[in-house]
């Protein structure tokens, strides 16, 4: 079924007795030329461009849940292209790109709304960096506007400008930048997975990996063993339990990252606003609350919630950048479990398993780059050889030393 | 989540600084091979379950801790002092 606006008019006048499940519920076969195991964003997408842009379509996504019911429903749904080291700056911007053109390329409104994102500064010494990043962002064919203090103020008039300890000297606008509908997003593609053929199938938890003199050959499963040429491992919040069934000892460690929503408030907020220096960032959902996280727990856990000393420090940090918000209620917090790798950049690349193959390590950054990430992973599966945006998301490059360090922090697990 | 410090008691988790799984513990020898020095460095078990880390008790006692607990409940079952520890 194709959705339109006239079939919403219609569906209304008629009781709205014509619409159809958005997918099917199959049965799982013996036996799929690829199985990709997780139903989040990133395997859902995985498995809509394996169908779309290489014609491979005995497929099944295997999800031990619900979909779409892990981190891609636990985010804070933000899109943008702002990195600048090569190797993460092309694959996002190939992220964006295709974000643009999702809610036709998917006939499902993932409701993209490119708002304008806003990285603040508070010395001269952030602003040379923001500069160079912005700089960064223009060669990659991307979108950056120095904003000075006044350019500030006039798009966000409500900040403390005059903070004692965070003075605002500017901000750097990717305009290209914004958020979307999470669930949505992947909604869209596994209906548009469904519809070229796949097999989406949930409650459907994998229990090992079956390999046979260093082949992958498929999985045992809840549902009953099948068997596959391929096996993607597309889990993010569990890798490293599921690499562990192939013998896998992964650069990942978990970890707790918590958000926040007000009650729903009229237009307040009308770009997504990061303050790095209080580890804090904003945006107002469509339905009006206002969504706003900060950072990591930090210590390794899959709770999916966290403790309350991060819950100070974030809505601490959100008074002192725009103190009119001490006047909302929070309505909510949440958890999602991060996967953490040692540079912050993630891993889309082959195993040491014949056939198998691993998209993980997204730390914070998963969301916007589920389009990309399924792009590249559909990629490689397909035809054995990485993706040229991503060719640098190498597993080993941690004992190569091929880092892709974006914060320029270092390569250890408690420094992202 | 509260740690209960062997020398202190127990006291609030923003006392401990948090440094990373019980790996940093086997430090490879001088020349062993890249492959000891990587695992070391940044391949982790990474269980949901039991585990053990190691925190430093920043704003108490200085002293750093191997910590059991759950990385799924944040029950928190014991920690002991790494310093004079049996290896």
């Amino acid at each position: 079924m194709r959705y339109s606006g006239l079939k919403v008019i219609t569906e209304g006048l008629f009781g709205n007795k014509g619409w159809t499940p958005a997918w099917r519920d199959p049965a799982p076969k013996a036996e799929y030329d690829v199985i990709i195991i997780g139903g989040g964003g990133h395997g859902l997408s995985t498995a809509y461009y394996l169908a779309k842009n290489h014609g491979i379509t005995n497929v099944a996504v295997l999800e031990k849940g619900y979909l779409g019911g892990g981190n891609v429903g636990r985010n804070t749904t933000i899109v943008r292209a702002n990195y600048f080291l090569p190797g993460n700056s092309e694959f996002y911007s190939h992220s964006m790109k295709l974000w643009e053109g999702l809610e036709s390329e998917l006939n499902y409104n993932v409701m993209h709304s490119q708002r304008g994102l806003i990285n603040l500064f508070h010395s001269d010494g952030q602003r040379d960096a923001f500069v160079r990043r912005g700089n960064a962002m223009i060669n990659q064919g991307d979108d950056a506007i120095l904003l000075d203090r006044d350019g500030v103020r006039e798009m966000l008039p409500y900040l403390d400008f005059d903070n004692t300890r965070f003075p605002i000297y500017g901000g750097l606008l990717h305009p290209r930048g914004g958020s979307a509908r999470h669930d949505a997003v992947a909604w869209g593609y596994a209906r548009g997975a469904d519809q070229r053929g796949v097999d989406l199938i949930q409650n459907c938890e994998v229990t090992g990996i079956d390999i046979e003199n260093g082949v992958v050959r498929g999985v045992q499963t809840t549902r009953g063993a099948m068997r596959a040429k391929k096996v993607g491992i597309v889990v993010a919040g569990r890798s490293s339990q599921v690499a562990a069934m192939a013998g896998m000892r992964l650069p990942i460690e978990s970890h707790i990252l918590q958000a926040f929503v007000t009650e729903g408030l009229k237009p307040v907020i009308h770009h997504v606003i990061s303050f790095g220096m209080g580890h804090f960032y904003i945006s107002q959902s469509d339905k009006g609350g206002l969504v706003f996280g900060g950072d990591l727990d930090f210590y390794a856990s899959y709770a999916a919630r966290g403790n309350l000393p991060m819950v100070e420090h974030v809505m601490e940090a959100g008074m002192t950048l725009m103190p009119m918000i001490g006047r909302a209620k929070v309505l909510r917090s949440w958890g999602g479990i991060m996967d953490m790798s040692p540079d912050g950049s993630p891993v889309i690349d082959k195993t040491h398993i014949d056939g198998l193959f691993i998209d993980c390590g997204w730390n914070y950054g998963g969301f916007k780059a589920v389009p990309a990430s399924g792009w590249c992973m559909a990629h490689l599966m397909a035809t054995g050889e990485p993706h040229e945006v991503a060719r640098k998301f190498r597993l080993d490059r941690f004992a190569t030393g091929h880092l892709l360090d974006e914060e320029g922090t270092g390569s250890q697990h408690n420094l992202h | 989540m509260r740690l209960t410090c062997p020398l202190c008691g127990e006291r609030d988790r923003r006392e401990f600084y948090y440094y990373g799984a019980e790996d940093y513990l086997h430090r490879p020898a001088e020349g062993a091979p890249l492959a000891e020095w990587d695992n070391y460095l940044h391949l982790r078990d990474n269980p949901a379950g039991v585990t053990k880390d190691l925190w430093y008790h920043e704003a108490g006692c200085s002293q750093w801790l191997l910590v059991t607990r759950n990385t799924v409940t944040h029950e928190v079952l014991g920690a002991e002092m790494v310093a004079g520890r049996a290896k």
